[in-house]
């Protein structure tokens, strides 16, 4: 179908704002009166607080306050601390000290004397279910992503239980199942039992968590660095401890959050509650080395899979263990979602999962672009080329072999997906990637030199419904398009945005998207997080769209006589099919709608829209056609988005260094709407894919629980040096039935497959070895070429 | 902890050497030699270490720039990294150099980055970095060398307590290429051998070099020794940019026909000094330039290596590059 807008590129409004450096991020604000504070962070990976003397700071001139646990109300364990007397890792926040100054207010920090009793502790979650090793937290070791928080030891014989290399299995904190597994992995040609470790890596947000507060009549006015708008506002303004109505979240532009601030975080809330207490705005910047302390990092994971295939390389039982590393406090359940990755990519006839959730005295957890759904593929994906070579199958056939379709089920409810073209995907990355002559690369050997080439899948959820869309068409005919998602930096706050253009014929010319601030009336919109915005936010900007239109043709109707239907529009005109003379324009229709009043300009409200958007839309009402609604368009499965990666290396068996040659990257995202920020989407989803695999990890000294993998040099996200000179992207854009206009989601996958894609042409370079875990460092490398053992322990985690 | 907020101190911007040793032999160590900053703004950022003065060299044009100096080059310490890159004397005659500063972390640190700090920085030894009272640090212990120290990074030759490694890309090359270092204080000029320049933790734990309180390194001198030699350089780090190394090489060669008549060999990173292979050169006097000799050689390397627990792998690794620089590739 062609369309006006989709599937055409545009230049979205925030990118000259970036370019140019216009752009305001959160802690580039400041107002009248404005002071500073800083962090009190600990130094233990766990300990109790005893005392607090903060008298000599205090009294220094120029120091203004100080903020304790004391002073907030913290949420129920083991949800993150605003601030603690129990820290639960090094970095943990202790207290805040405001100051006129930043340096005066490090300098107050200095003066303050601490009563410190340190507790046990461990940064690795596997040897901490042992029932001779320390919890993390003295409240409970086990819990996160809707696991019951409790206290859940494995026993000795549990440990002891497990051949050497191998991961012990003790009771899970929640499991599930379908098929008949034993009876499945018995008429299996081939199975195998891998244990494996998943790294944890930082966020690397390039924005830290700076946040600035100020209150007036009541009001509370916060600047922050987020991934979303609307949907932190409510849980936000519970940590401030006011109702949403009292709080002005400010978020125009967000500096990477990769999932990490997708939701509201503690750090937004501590100036504001600052700056009530000390009557004055409060700057709050956080730097750097403290986002590494006090940022977050994808969920670790210690694990065991055992996989039966058929002889044709069919995967057909599939039994999966995953111990995930919490961190400190609540975390994403990466460890389910594996699960459901592992149901969907490869759909296994029988399958079981474990998960166990664990505390570590470690850095916050939260969710990292494609979380569990990218670890998953980034362990199996190899494995998969394993059994393929075991069984003589072609690497891409065992793929296409396995690969699910439209309506294939996934999870444990066997819900079906609305749509799936990862067959598709496969075979138009083959096709661009030349696989059939690629492959015969394989293992060739130019002195120390040797090829490798490999692909890799990755799939995650795409999309949500049941948000609101609202927007308005101006006295002047122009169209305001209000967007509550936030903005990550995929440009999707516009994209999805021009679907109502699309609906209303407008020129994108006549279109302004508000956003950003929460004061300009903003819907009730879920964040952007989930690769769901283009599905969500397309579905919400349909219905306000089509609300426009239908009242756009009532008032014409009314205007003109005869019904609704009989009515057109195009050409910013709403005009009668029989005499498309006969009509008025949109500035016309607007002004009428104000005459009329009532559902037109916004006086009337649908009852089931959410409160932000009634009274967003209050706001606006008398001020033009106002179009709103919720998203209750028909929704059939589970609605999913596909990637692959395809990759060649040259490995050099003597540095244990690789270069990554070329990488073709497809997706499978429905109707591509934007084809500029799908080919930003794959190309830096890749770049973030090679990082995972071959160079980023967190680093824990087991000894202290003091982090080594505090800086951007030692957390080692990929530099242009590292990553593929040439890629090549496409989509496979077939639309899904479903969605508003086809299209859905796609953010995540595309790391885990390029991720995947690199793990396995490491393996393949080096004749099918699986490390069975990653990131695959160079050390790691040399030392198999050597023929050395690995310096780290089987399962050893948050370790180099 | 890191804490990246800078404290207070007395800035001094002195706009002649002169001016600049009256005032280190004035604040003697309350004086903090600044080049770029580097290295210097983490140390102050993080709180980890203090000083009521800073001297910044910046603004002296003396220490600045690429001269011929007896068949050689004499290089002002405060000379960037990217100009010694780019540099058609460097790249003439040592190419070597030219190489290493050329690797050193990214285009912005080496826009910025000058020889003298690349010289003169401290270990990366995280743990030290962190802040943690280690030897290095005036405690007594060493955190790295522990049954579960993560020490991936860390020495396998030299140890003495402390088990940093020199992390200068361009000390291995200046070393290699038997470099001198031109030092001037209110007591006058010394000039010391790049191989006695750089001190292990046996001989000062608390220091990389021999720069005493009121010393300011002004230039570095390659002698015409090795000019137009057959080079090799590499360097292995987990990233292509911005990385320290985690073994490195760097080598010239005197060959007649095919035997190799003289070299000089440093390995980066292994020690806490470039580790000079005398012995491998003394090995390879006489034989073929060859892989053959690279594989023997490699081997008499790393003889006397003691690893850490993560850094074992550091000894193929050394090996290998080693055999690379023999062979040419």
């Amino acid at each position: 179908m062609a369309y006006k807008h989709l599937g055409k590129d545009f230049l979205p409004h925030d990118v000259v704002a970036k370019v140019t450096g216009e752009a305001k991020y959160a802690e580039d604000f400041r107002v009248e009166g404005m002071v500073f504070a800083r962090l009190l962070n600990s130094p233990y990976p766990h300990a109790r607080v005893r005392k607090i003397d903060a008298s000599e700071a205090l009294k220094m001139p120029g120091v203004l306050g100080i903020l304790t646990a004391d002073d907030v109300k913290n949420p129920p364990a083991p949800e993150q601390a605003l601030l603690t007397n129990e820290p639960v890792y090094v970095g943990d926040p202790v207290l805040l000290v405001a100051a006129e100054s930043e340096t005066l207010a490090q300098d107050a920090i200095e003066q303050i004397k601490i009563d410190w009793e340190p507790l046990p502790f461990h940064v690795d979650a596997l040897q901490s279910l042992h029932p001779d090793r320390p919890n993390a937290r003295s409240d409970g070791n086990v819990g996160a992503g809707g696991v019951e928080f409790q206290t859940l030891k494995w026993t000795k014989e549990d440990f002891a239980a497990a051949e050497p290399g191998k991961m012990p299995m003790g009771k899970a904190a929640q499991e599930w199942a379908f098929g008949d597994l034993e009876a499945t992995f018995a008429k299996c040609k081939l199975v195998y039992d891998e244990s494996f470790v998943h790294g944890s890596n930082s966020h690397h947000s390039m924005e830290p968590r700076s946040a600035m507060a100020y209150w007036q009549n009541g009001k509370c006015f916060l600047h922050v660095s987020s991934q979303s708008q609307s949907f932190i506002v409510p849980a936000l303004a519970g940590m401030i401890g006011i109702p949403p109505t009292d709080l002005h979240v400010i978020a125009e532009f967000c500096g990477g959050g990769f999932g990490s601030k997708g939701g509201a975080y503690a750090l937004q809330a501590l100036p504001a509650l600052m700056s009530k207490k000390i009557g004055r705005p409060v700057m709050m910047r956080i730097s750097r080395a403290e986002e590494y302390f006090n940022g977050s990092a994808r969920n670790g994971f210690q694990g065991r899979v055992k996989l039966g295939f058929g002889e044709n390389g069919k995967l057909l039982a599939a039994d999966l263990y995953i111990v995930q590393e919490n961190g400190g406090y609540n975390s994403f359940p990466d460890f389910r979602n594996a699960a459901d990755a592992l149901s969907m990519v490869y759909q296994p006839e029988a399958m079981r999962w474990r998960g166990m959730p664990v505390h570590g005295n470690s850095i916050r957890r939260s969710a990292q672009r494609g979380p569990g759904y990218n670890q998953l593929v980034h362990i199996i994906e190899p494995l998969l080329d394993k059994a393929a070579r075991e069984l003589k199958v072609d690497r891409l056939a065992i793929r296409l072999l396995n690969a699910p379709e439209t309506r294939s089920p996934v999870g444990p409810k066997r819900t079906p997906v609305s749509s799936c073209y990862l067959k598709d995907a496969l075979s138009k990355g083959a096709a661009q990637f030349n696989w059939e002559e690629r492959k015969k690369l394989s293992g060739q050997r130019t002195g120390s030199k040797v090829i490798g080439v490999g692909m890799g899948q990755a799939y995650h959820p795409a999309g949500f419904n049941g948000f609101d869309g609202l927007l308005r068409i101006a006295p002047d005919g122009k169209l305001f398009i209000h967007s509550g998602v936030g903005n990550l930096g995929t440009f999707s706050h516009s994209s999805t945005s021009r679907v109502a253009a699309e609906v209303l014929k407008m020129d994108w010319e006549d279109c302004v998207v508000i956003r950003g601030d929460s004061r300009k009336h903003l819907p009730w919109n879920i964040g952007q997080f989930g690769s769901n915005t283009n599905y969500t936010m397309t579905r919400t900007n349909f219905v306000a769209a089509t609300d426009a239109v239908n009242k756009l043709k009532e008032i014409a109707a009314k205007q003109f006589g005869g019904s609704p239907e009989g009515y057109e529009i195009d050409g910013k005109r709403v005009f009668s099919k029989a005499s498309p003379g006969t009509g008025m324009t949109y500035a016309q229709a607007a002004q009428r709608a104000m005459q009329l009043g009532g559902k037109f300009d916004g006086h009337e409200l649908p009852e089931d829209i959410n409160p932000m958007t009634k009274a967003s839309a209050t706001a606006l009402a008398g001020t033009g056609l106002i179009g709103v609604a919720k998203d209750k368009l028909p929704l059939d499965g589970a609605i999913a988005a596909y990637a692959v990666g395809f990759v060649q290396i040259e490995l050099d068996l003597e540095t244990g260094k690789y270069r990554i040659l070329d990488y073709v990257g497809v997706a499978d995202c429905g109707t591509v709407i934007h084809p500029a920020g799908l080919e930003t989407q794959i190309k830096s989803g890749a770049i973030q894919g090679f990082g995972v695999a071959g160079l980023e990890r967190i680093v824990y000294d087991p000894q202290n629980g003091l982090p080594a993998s505090v800086g951007f040099y030692q957390a080692k996200p990929p530099t242009y040096g590292d990553i593929a000179r040439v890629m090549q992207v496409s989509g496979v854009d077939k639309p899904d039935p479903t969605g508003a206009l086809g299209t859905k989601g796609i953010g995540e996958p595309l790391l885990g497959c390029a991720a995947a894609s690199l793990l396995c042409a490491i393996s393949d370079a080096l004749g099918g070895h699986v490390f069975n875990r990653t990131p695959v460092m160079p050390d790691m490398i040399l030392n198999h070429a050597a023929g050395r053992a690995p310096s780290h322990r089987p399962l050893q985690a948050n370790c180099q | 902890m890191p804490k990246d907020m800078m404290p207070h101190f007395d800035l001094y911007q002195p706009d002649s050497l002169d001016a600049a040793v009256d005032l280190a032999a004035r604040l003697g160590p309350d004086g903090w030699l600044l080049g770029a900053g580097q290295d210097s703004y983490d140390w102050f950022k993080n709180r980890t270490k203090r000083t009521p003065a800073v001297i910044e060299l910046a603004g002296i044009a003396a220490l600045k720039g690429v001269r011929e100096h007896e068949g050689g080059l004499e290089i002002g310490a405060l000379t960037t990294l990217t100009e010694i890159e780019n540099d058609p004397l460097v790249q003439a005659k040592f190419q070597l150099l030219a190489q290493a500063a050329g690797r050193v972390a990214s285009p912005q640190i080496r826009n910025a980055g000058t020889f003298g700090g690349n010289l003169c920085q401290d270990t990366r030894c995280w743990y030290y970095r962190y802040g943690v009272d280690c030897y290095r640090a005036g405690g007594n212990m060493c955190y790295a060398d522990t049954p579960e120290g993560q020490n991936r990074e860390h020495a396998i030759f030299g140890a003495s307590r402390c088990v940093a490694v020199q992390p200068s890309d361009t000390a291995n090359a200046v070393v290699a290429l038997e470099g001198s270092m031109v030092i001037r204080s209110a007591k006058g000029e010394r000039i010391v051998p790049a191989s006695e320049f750089f001190v292990g933790p046996a001989l000062n734990i608390k220091r990389m070099t021999v720069l005493e309180p009121g010393e300011i390194l002004v230039a570095v001198r390659i002698p015409a020794k090795w000019a137009g030699a057959t080079f090799y350089f590499e360097k292995v780090a987990d990233r292509a940019v911005w990385d320290f190394a985690l073994v490195s090489i760097a080598a010239a060669f005197r060959v007649d026909g095919e035997r190799i008549t003289e070299s000089s060999l440093v390995c980066g990173a292994v020690e806490c000094v470039p580790h000079r292979l005398k012995a491998v050169e003394a090995a390879i006097k006489g034989s073929p330039k060859n892989d053959e000799t690279g594989e023997r050689a490699g081997k008499l390397a790393v003889s006397g290596a003691t690893p850490l627990n993560f850094n074992h792998f550091k000894i193929p690794l050394m090996e290998n590059l080693v055999r690379r620089a023999i062979r040419g590739a």
